[in-house]
């Protein structure tokens, strides 16, 4: 029982990272219609912005705040000058400028920072929190909170801001939207920018747990596209529970499924979102996409 | 006539092709003013960490040029990015091999990329010197008499901890975290044989493997708590070994932590994991570690580090890699000058299995370098330490390999 | 292009082909034998996600699944290289066939993702069943020799082997996908309800389009195997299915001659950006990529077609302008 528990406290510390990592995955979706296979070396990289910030001497909090600034400013930008030139070209050609993305940003890291991995710094205190024998993890708890105001944020900016709601028409009908005055150029420029943001988020929340290096969301990056998945593509909210239920499951499947242990735990979690695929591949929690004849 | 010109052009052609390479052929890759030598490594991909041994190597040879070379032949290290993809290092060794005639191939890096090429390596009788992994198989010298390891193997590293633990803790409950593919499990084996030597296999109680592509492994760490485990064997390279340290301490669990060497590295491990997580870390050593303030006024670290300020500025001086790469490339200079004049491939091989108790700056004092024609793992010593939470402290006697 | 300007064209390049080896050396004739069997592969991936319109992140799987077969019917039971690429071929097509299934029920990003998974797995069931695959050690081969007492080495004879498979394939494909059958399969990508409508089993054929795909990936898989003489589970990972997609989307989707061009790209682009910079060898690679589809947002193949559309229609046009005043000279 004491072992249950811990691993489902253990799963849902790291099913947080990766549902924050989902849910800047299902926000650059819904904003602009695209996978953004960049996105984790994009957060990573905002991550490196944040440590060099911290390493000058910047407060935390300053640190992060800038680094979310900064973030935003550069995925506006990337989205201007790299994915303005390929838009309404086929899907596929703007995947692997998303690749290119994501190869470039990766070599830049190491390049300037070293492949070595760096500590990053927790705004939590260090100290457990010892529940009985149960031991949280005081950043694991902070991380799930920052991810639930992150969510809470946007989803207020979508529901009730009316340039959050010229952003999600600019997604769904971007003709329509363009004869309503929307500039929908600049609306997906923004939907980049905050994407870009909430990968920050994720990333700063990340690197205290699995250290700073380059290659630091290639491993979350597959476990948040799995629980997007599960979670659904269309709905943030999904996306977290997803990445919580994918964090459980697989610790779960680990632990206590001997002939799977923990040599095969990934293909499980896998093997569920198969599943859930072929029977609602929308998604647990997302919408069905409707087709006009 | 037409015909004859025609047959003309073709044997022109074919002598081209043919020829021109076996012309060559007697001293591939030597000439009176350079040797040639090959390297792969990877510099792009999952692997990058590596990249910098084969820079530090190429800045080594740089200064050894600068300083006139070997017996008045500047060294040409031609060293490509492989990914750490078994294809890609097969394609990049077929291009050393073939299109840039290296003379030999030096410390190519990584298991999986090494066995791609092993078999071609002693089919074409090129040297495939100090291979930068720790697996037992690069010392058989009887079936592939051309390829050599040189780091201390992995087994005789883990049969160290288990004759440790054997002889310290009475009633041994040991948990393993390990790497699930062959240098994980070459540690492993290592580990077993070395407890079914005492009869202790049943020690172990609990064995949890990871994937490189798994985030964290703080599921696994749970585990081998609850196992109740005393021992804590930690198979896993250093991004990883920091997370375990750290969420060891995080969640009060202190047994006693054997860590491999492969992530020995006070800089990129134990500094990201926090000292107070890692006091008591228990591990083996055979080179000097940068940090350690041991070695501040130490000849050889201070060489190292005036070497690293001139000739590799761009070089993190606590990555331990980067000591790993200049020892290595001291061993081969080392071979090379002992060659001679007789370059060949015969000679090198012969030379690089004729390494008599070399002592190299940056391995820890007492520990040398040694070859023959039936051995060929160079360094088979390997000391114990523990850290005392700023640095590594040796304790017991130097530990060798080939007389176990 | 005209028929038979392409037709000639084809056999220019065949009989270059065929003499190549009388050029170059066995290194380069290995990395030609490698941009053959990406081809293979690549081609395989273009009925599914070209041709078919379904996206696949997850062809690596095939292509292990063929070098496996290949590496343990060689090693484990001893039988001849030549029966393990149709047995690979065969294997793939059923499993392809079978994840096609599922896979029916999924659209665009959604069966991307699927794939993705399916790639993602792959290393760690290769290791799991260890006793057959050899696990993380993999398994080494012998290169197969030229037989019939043939003057090549084994470098050569790998690479008619790997071309003729390639020509056979590429025959076959382009009259699968010129016919009836490619009509269907094309007409389910540009609206599956109409085809549907007009009467076309595109639960059938969607699924038969899978296995195919599969069933090309891995008789390239399989290639490959006998060409490097390792598989090891590292070599499969999830890079290998995205450098595939790359491969196919740069050389030109639904492009049978695009195959190639992509082979050609993933066999040497990476390899230029590491002799352009050493410290950031994946930057320049990634650069590369982003201009090229700057440049060639439909593929090298795909902007070929259409400089020559293009060319034909300026040509038409003057055509058309030249005949009026024609009509006009005749009048006056």
């Amino acid at each position: 029982m004491e072992i249950l528990v811990q691993q489902i406290v253990s799963g849902l510390a790291t099913g947080g990272i990766y549902g924050s990592v989902a849910l800047a995955l299902v926000m650059i979706y819904q904003a602009t219609d695209v996978v953004n296979y960049a996105q984790g070396e994009m957060a990573m990289f905002s991550t490196y912005l944040a440590w060099t910030m911290i390493n000058a001497g910047l407060p935390y909090w300053v640190a992060f705040f800038g680094t979310l600034l900064v973030s935003f400013a550069g995925g506006v930008l990337i989205e201007r000058v790299v994915i303005r030139p390929v838009e309404g070209k086929p899907i596929l050609t703007i995947v692997i400028v998303c690749i290119g993305l994501l190869v470039i940003f990766n070599s830049l890291a190491g390049w300037i920072y070293s492949y070595i991995q760096k500590p990053f710094p927790s705004p939590f205190p260090e100290r457990p929190i010892m529940l009985g024998v149960v031991v949280f993890g005081a950043h694991d708890l902070g991380a799930i909170g920052v991810t639930l105001i992150v969510l809470a944020f946007l989803y207020a900016f979508f529901r009730y801001t009316t340039l959050g709601l010229a952003m999600r028409a600019a997604a769904q009908n971007p003709a329509s939207s363009r004869l309503c005055g929307i500039r929908v150029g600049w609306m997906l420029a923004i939907g980049w920018g905050l994407a870009a943001m909430v990968g920050a988020v994720a990333g700063m929340m990340v690197a205290p747990i699995v250290f700073l290096d380059p290659n630091m969301m290639a491993g979350i990056l597959i476990y948040a596209f799995a629980s997007a998945t599960l979670g659904g593509f269309t709905s943030p909210g999904g996306a977290v529970v997803g990445g919580l239920i994918v964090g459980v499951l697989e610790n779960i499947a680990g632990t206590y499924i001997s002939f799977i242990g923990t040599e095969l735990k990934l293909t499980v979690a896998l093997a569920v979102i198969l599943v859930v695929l072929v029977f609602k591949p929308s998604g647990l929690f997302g919408r069905a996409a409707v087709h006009r004849v | 006539m037409r015909q004859r010109s025609w047959m003309f052009v073709l044997l022109a052609i074919l002598a081209l092709a043919g020829i021109v390479p076996a012309g060559a052929a007697d001293m591939p890759g030597i000439t009176a003013s350079e040797i040639k030598i090959g390297h792969t490594n990877p510099y792009s991909g999952n692997a990058s960490a590596y990249g910098t041994i084969g820079k530090v190597e190429a800045a080594y040879f740089k200064m050894i040029n600068e300083q006139g070379g070997i017996n008045g032949r500047k060294i040409n290290f031609v060293s490509y990015d492989d990914g750490y993809s078994p294809p890609k290092t097969v394609e990049m060794v077929r291009k050393l091999v073939e299109q840039d005639q290296v003379a030999f191939v030096f410390n190519t890096l990584g298991t999986p990329t090494n066995t791609a090429i092993h078999k071609y390596m002693n089919q074409q009788k090129i040297p495939h010197l100090f291979v930068a992994t720790g697996a037992t198989k690069w010392g058989d010298p009887e079936h592939f008499p051309w390829t050599m390891g040189w780091q201390p193997t992995y087994q005789a590293e883990a049969k160290i901890y288990a004759a440790y633990v054997m002889k310290n803790v009475p009633n041994a409950k040991i948990g393993i975290l390990y790497q699930n593919d062959d240098y994980g499990k070459d540690y492993l084996k290592g580990f077993k044989d070395g407890l079914a030597k005492a009869n202790a296999a049943k020690a172990i109680v609990l064995e949890q493997s990871y994937e490189t592509t798994d985030p964290t492994v703080d599921s696994q760490v749970v585990n081998l708590k609850n196992s109740g485990a005393n021992v804590f064997f930690n198979i896993t390279i250093p991004k990883y070994a920091a997370q375990a340290i750290k969420k060891a301490h995080d969640i009060g669990w202190k047994p006693l932590h054997l860590l491999n060497n492969v992530s020995a590295s006070v800089g990129t491990v134990l500094k990201p994991a926090g000292f107070e997580a890692s006091k008591d870390l228990i591990t083996t050593q055979y080179l000097k570690d940068p940090t350690d303030p041991e070695w501040k006024n130490d000849a050889g670290y201070k060489e190292w580090l005036a070497f690293m300020k001139k000739y590799y500025p761009d070089g993190n001086v606590e990555d331990a890699f980067n000591v790993y790469g200049y020892t290595a490339a001291q061993g081969l200079v080392h071979v090379l000058k002992q060659c001679g004049n007789d370059l060949s491939r015969e000679n090198v091989m012969k030379q690089a299995a004729n390494i008599k108790d070399l002592s190299l700056p940056m391995l820890l004092p007492g520990i040398k370098v040694n070859t023959g024609p039936k051995d060929f793992y160079p360094i088979e010593q390997e000391q114990l330490v523990k850290f005392d939470g700023e640095r590594w402290v040796r304790f017991g006697e130097t530990y060798d390999a080939s007389k176990h | 292009m005209s028929g038979r300007a392409r037709l000639v064209a084809v056999l220019a390049l065949l009989a270059g082909a065929a003499v190549l080896p009388l050029f170059v050396s066995n290194f380069r004739l290995f990395q030609f034998t490698q941009v053959a069997t990406y081809a293979i592969a690549l081609l395989g991936l273009n009925m599914l996600t070209g041709y078919n319109g379904q996206i696949s992140l997850g062809h690596g799987a095939f292509y292990a699944l063929g070098a496996y077969t290949a590496a343990i019917m060689i090693d484990r039971w001893s039988l001849p290289y030549a029966l393990t690429l149709p047995a690979a071929g065969l294997l793939c097509l059923v499993a392809g066939f079978l994840f096609g299934i599922p896979a029916l029920r999924l659209e665009g990003l959604y069966l991307a993702l699927a794939t993705f998974a399916l790639a993602l797995a792959v290393p760690q069931i290769l290791k799991y069943f260890e006793d057959w695959t050899g696990g993380s050690q993999g398994i080494v081969l012998s290169k197969p020799k030229a037989p019939w007492g043939l003057p090549l080495n084994p470098d050569q004879w790998l690479y008619f082997v790997t071309l003729a498979v390639m020509l056979v394939l590429f025959v076959l494909a382009r009259n699968l996908l010129a016919g009836r059958t490619g009509r269907a399969i094309v007409a389910i990508r540009d609206n599956a309800t109409a085809a549907q409508a007009m009467g076309i089993n595109t639960a059938l054929y969607k699924s038969l389009t899978f296995g195919v795909s599969a069933a090309y990936t891995g008789v390239a898989g399989a290639l490959s195997a006998l060409t490097i003489a390792f598989v090891a589970p590292d070599t499969f990972n999830v890079f290998l299915s995205i450098t595939f997609l790359v491969g196919i989307v740069v050389g030109g989707l639904a492009s049978i001659s695009g195959a190639i061009l992509g082979g050609f790209f993933i066999q040497f682009v990476p390899n230029w950006a590491q002799d352009i910079s050493k410290a950031a060898p994946w930057a320049i690679y990634g650069v590369f990529l982003i201009l090229t589809m700057y440049v060639m947002p439909f593929g090298i193949a795909g902007t070929v077609r259409l400089l020559v559309a293009r060319r034909r229609r300026r040509a038409e046009t003057a055509r058309a302008a030249t005949a009026p005043r024609a009509g006009t000279a005749k009048a006056g």
